[in-house]
């Protein structure tokens, strides 16, 4: 049986623990490539992958950028203005231009959830989801994933606050995915109008961010994604980072070696205090590494390169 | 063909008259002339023994896109799918381009259907001007022309005033007004139905309260007016309940369900991975919703079964979730669904959904036929209640392909469709 038998990512949820642990194991042993003075394996020689962006997003591409190059293959990034009036070319006339090329791949960024599955149905080439509207982006999950495996030594009994826009965050749906399937100790924390309806039957779901950080390893705090909040989800920036922001005095409640994470950007102020967010317990550098790792490790595994390559 | 036919041999299953038993149908000059023992002389016998004869089945719900929007369907293509899938009529909604909201585009509708049509078009008109939802339209006129009903369907009317306007008005030209129940400020920017399921896809939800409240305040306006509101595509629980207890307040008020609101759950959208032809408003519901559907068709608060057929060219469908047209084609499933998934499944029985697909469906908007009386329209359904049915979209008539039926295999369908005593549709 093949250690990863999926021809494409298109989200955490499909994936089984044994999955996951094969990724993240790839990406352990991949890593150290990344040390060398020469960064660069020829384990994707002669593979083509394109990289598909339709919402800017300067740190996934280029970190699925570098580890392309890290592993020798051929890439092109495009990035395309989103609309979502479907002027001009349709994204199947898009990736079907692409597909006339021959990649091997197509990495997608889209504001639309299931774009990477519609494509998948009608490409020939391996889809990558790095972010799909609200559903899911495997790979951030992935990276977080292998920072905490790093510096706790273990994912199972962690128990990790998810606190902040749980509603529009397809980081949280993924990390929820996956921190689960491992065996962590998850709880969600956002104010009501922020929670999706369902998602406690995956985590418990407080609205009490005090209550979230208690003794928490690690806390992942959610951008509060303004360009979506028309709704009026809450009254104020300034409320919102008084009963809902991680303040320094609040992430004192958690374990003492607490793990922050944030995908990012942030916003300071709102979802997170500067005085946290430069703190001692981020790992923003590492996850920065890690997330290449982890993109390495996902090309590899679904591009079927040779493990002697990399050696 | 003669004006004189006889279908002999069949079972007729004629719920206006409560009739289920062997008999021949005599049809003549485009009325039925007798039930029973009738002289075939000078008449062109069908042999239908084996199969079921019921009065024509009538569609209130369709989309025929024209005019404005032949890509998507035309008359000439609607009405040769309505044929192929049993039915002998169908209601034109008038969300077309222009909208239906003058007598000039009714009698419009009405010609093309008299020059390529093959079943009858009962035009509904808009209930405002543009379906704007601000000023009521000209029932006078639109009723004058050929409107059986008015509806704005596609949207709901938001203003409850304008609602309580259009209700009263109505009353003067004795027009049903046929609401699309959605809450818009609820259901804005959604692709599906609110829940665990659209939560893991992370698409917006549209919440079934929504609906709810809207079949509410309809209940209550009819019931202060004193007008007739049919409720268009239920889909909820908590709307079958509003319904239900219209009904039993003695509220004129009246309710479709679509076959697949009754078949299908929100979690096909998941299982299919995104496929856009899971794509329709009102989106499908939860088991529960699903559930209290059928229970709503056994005890009558459904009173009849549309498809709310609406076809879409590929472009529109092949396309983001988000960003695909609502809506799926029904009017070629719809018979061979029922009599396999109600009628095979137990949910209801033959006659019943016959009364369901013709004589509710008539009465619920006064319209001729939904009967086999003799001097009622030759209009005439025929069933083979063994026919293997394997839904193909590719070879519909229709010129939508958006099903999600696809692939399907059923059993019984229609085997037979005459309308005004024509063979309009032999399977
Ligand atoms: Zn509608």
């Amino acid at each position: 049986m093949k250690a990863y038998p999926h021809r494409h990512l298109l989200g955490i949820e499909e994936l089984s623990p044994e999955h996951v642990q094969t990724i993240l194991d790839t990406a352990d042993g991949l890593r150290e490539v990344l040390d060398r003075p020469i960064k660069k394996v020829p384990a994707l020689r002669g593979k083509t992958v394109v990289n598909l962006f339709y919402e800017p997003s300067t740190r996934t591409r280029a970190s699925f950028e570098v580890a392309e190059k890290v592993l020798s293959a051929d890439s092109l990034s495009i990035t395309t203005a989103t609309s979502s009036v479907q002027k001009g070319e349709t994204l199947l006339d898009t990736a079907r231009n692409l597909e006339a090329m021959n990649p091997d791949m197509i990495v997608i960024r889209h504001s639309s959830s299931g774009a990477p599955h519609f494509l998948a149905r009608h490409c020939r080439s391996a889809i990558v989801n790095a972010g799909d509207g609200a559903h899911e982006h495997p790979t951030q999950a992935l990276l977080d994933a292998l920072t905490l495996r790093q510096k706790k030594g273990r994912l199972k009994g962690l128990r990790v606050a998810i606190v902040g826009d749980l509603l529009h965050s397809r980081v949280m749906r993924s990390n929820v995915w996956l921190l689960t399937k491992m065996g962590a100790d998850v709880v969600l924390c956002a104010p009501p109008t922020l929670v999706p309806p369902g998602i406690e039957a995956l985590a418990p779901v407080t609205h009490r961010i005090d209550e979230a950080v208690e003794g928490a390893d690690a806390v992942m705090m959610l951008r509060i994604q303004r360009e979506r909040m028309t709704g009026g989800f809450y009254p104020s920036d300034r409320e919102y980072h008084l009963r809902f922001g991680l303040t320094a005095a609040r992430a004192a409640r958690a374990k003492k070696d607490v793990l922050i994470l944030h995908p990012g950007p942030m916003n300071r102020g709102v979802e997170i205090a500067s005085e946290v967010a430069d703190g001692p317990y981020s790992v923003i550098l590492d996850q920065v590494t890690n997330g290449v790792a982890v993109r390495m490790a996902v090309l590899y595994l679904l591009l079927g390169g040779s493990a002697e390559a990399v050696a | 063909m003669k004006e004189r036919v006889l279908l002999k041999g069949g079972r007729v299953v004629d719920p206006s008259q409560g009739i289920d038993e062997p008999l021949d149908v005599l049809l003549d000059s485009g009325v039925v002339e007798a039930l029973g023992k009738a002289s075939a002389k000078g008449a062109e016998v069908i042999d239908v023994s084996g199969l079921v004869v019921c009065p024509g089945f009538i569609d209130l719900h369709v989309h025929l896109r024209e005019p404005g929007r032949e890509d998507k369907e035309t008359i000439a293509t609607g009405t040769r799918a309505a044929a192929a899938g049993g039915f002998t009529a169908v209601c034109a909604m008038p969300n077309t381009e222009p909208v239906n909201d003058q007598a000039g585009i009714t009698r419009f509708i009405l010609d093309r259907a008299r020059a390529e049509g093959a079943v009858r078009v009962y035009p509904i008109g808009a209930i405002t001007k543009g379906s704007m939802g601000e000023e009521i339209a000209e029932y006078g006129d639109l009723r004058e022309a050929g409107c059986v009903a008015v509806s704005d369907d596609g949207r709901p009317v938001a203003s409850a005033r304008v609602f309580r306007r259009a209700l009263e008005y109505a009353k003067a030209f004795d027009l049903t007004v046929i609401d699309h129940c959605e809450e818009p400020t609820l259901a804005q920017g959604a692709s599906m139905n609110e829940g665990p399921v659209a939560t893991l896809l992370g698409l917006r939800g549209n919440p079934s309260a929504g609906e709810a409240m809207i079949v509410e305040r309809d209940v209550l306006l009819a019931d202060l007016t004193g007008g007739k509101v049919h409720v268009a595509h239920l889909s909820t629980a908590l709307g079958a309940e509003a319904v239900r207890r219209g009904k039993a307040r003695g509220v004129r008020v009246t309710a479709e369900a679509t076959p697949h609101h009754m078949l299908l759950t929100d979690s096909l959208v998941k299982e299919s991975g995104y496929d856009t032809s899971t794509k329709m408003n009102p989106p499908l519901r939860s088991e529960s919703d699903r559930e209290a559907l059928l229970e709503a068709l056994r005890d009558g608060t459904v009173d009849c079964i549309a498809t709310d057929h609406a076809p879409h060219a590929v472009d529109d469908k092949k396309c983001e979730y988000d960003l695909a047209a609502f809506g799926i084609v029904g009017l070629e499933t719809a018979v061979a669904l029922c009599l396999d998934r109600l009628v095979g499944a137990g949910v209801v029985d033959l006659p019943r959904l016959v009364a369901l697909l013709s004589t509710n469906p008539a009465r619920v908007l006064g319209l001729p036929g939904g009967t086999l009386a003799p001097g009622s329209p030759a209009d005439v359904t025929v069933l083979d209640l063994a026919r293997k049915v394997k839904v193909d979209p590719a070879r519909f008539e229709s010129r939508g392909r958006n099903s999600p039926f696809g692939g399907w295999s059923l059993k019984g369908g229609p085997a037979m469709t005459l309308v005004g005593g024509r063979v309009v549709f032999t399977a």
